[in-house]
């Protein structure tokens, strides 16, 4: 089964509605719910990055018999230092995101907890694409 | 601890309710930072608590698979977000209590927390 999703930058009311699709269509499937957790928190953290890092992006979302695999493309700035990025408590979010409750620099060391595997391809300018696999 | 009796711990108004009152809440968390509640929150959170009144307070709960969000010190959401909260069926109330009252309440009255 595949998905696919627009994520829409700076949309504070609607971010999050990729993810809860995604949980919905794992859902129906009678996937474990540890499973299904998992890919909604992962999915929602890159979802939010890229509302609030990148002015929005696609989703795609491939599930398969044992695994899904998330990945989360947008056009945005790029990310300068991954590994700087990947630290817990590092964070560029802007003052809206942290109004949200967000911006506390959890989010890629979160995502790359919850998955199996995970894979970001990052370009200045350019944009990011990050990759998650979350098996079942 | 039965929901309903969560809500009168908590002298709380509930804003939206679920089909079932009576269902048992055993975990919570306090939080109004929601990624903290996306990293470190207990696994099994069924209630948290929170003084961030915004649409993805509603959508962490969603992620974390929360069943009723407390807001405390009298914050009362908007139509939207309450919707959003029945779109999603989680139960949403409001306490005029501060936060560590509030937890502090629960947890005399059985509710535990992340590793207890």
């Amino acid at each position: 089964m595949k998905l696919d999703f627009v994520i829409r930058g700076s949309d504070f009311i609607n971010a999050g509605e990729a993810s809860s699709g995604t949980k919905k269509a794992l859902t129906r499937l009678g996937i474990s719910p540890k499973a299904i957790k998992r890919a909604a928190i992962a999915m929602y953290e890159a979802e939010l990055n890229a509302v609030i890092h990148a002015g929005g992006g696609n989703a795609e979302v491939e599930i398969f018999s044992d695994h899904v695999q998330i990945r989360v493309i947008d056009n945005g700035p790029g990310i300068p230092d991954v590994e700087l990025a990947m630290q817990e408590g590092w964070s560029t979010a802007p003052d809206i995101a942290r109004e949200m409750g967000f911006g506390a620099g959890m989010g890629l060391p979160n995502i790359k907890k919850n998955s199996n595997d995970m894979s970001i391809e990052t370009e200045i300018g350019h944009g990011t694409t990050l990759t998650i696999m979350i098996r079942f | 601890m039965k929901l309903i009796d969560c809500a009168e711990v908590l002298q709380a108004e509930v804003l939206v309710p679920v089909a079932d009152m009576e269902i048992d809440i055993k975990v919570a968390c306090g939080a109004d930072l929601m990624s903290d509640v996306m990293a470190f929150a207990c696994s099994s959170n069924e209630m948290m608590l929170t003084g961030l009144v915004n649409p993805q307070t509603i959508r962490t709960a969603e992620m974390m698979d929360v069943k009723v969000v407390v807001f405390v010190r009298g914050k009362v959401p908007g139509d939207q977000m309450l919707d959003l909260a029945r779109d999603k069926n989680i139960c949403v109330m409001s306490t005029p209590l501060p936060m560590f009252t509030a937890c502090g309440l629960l947890h005399d009255a059985g509710i535990k927390g992340k590793g207890e």
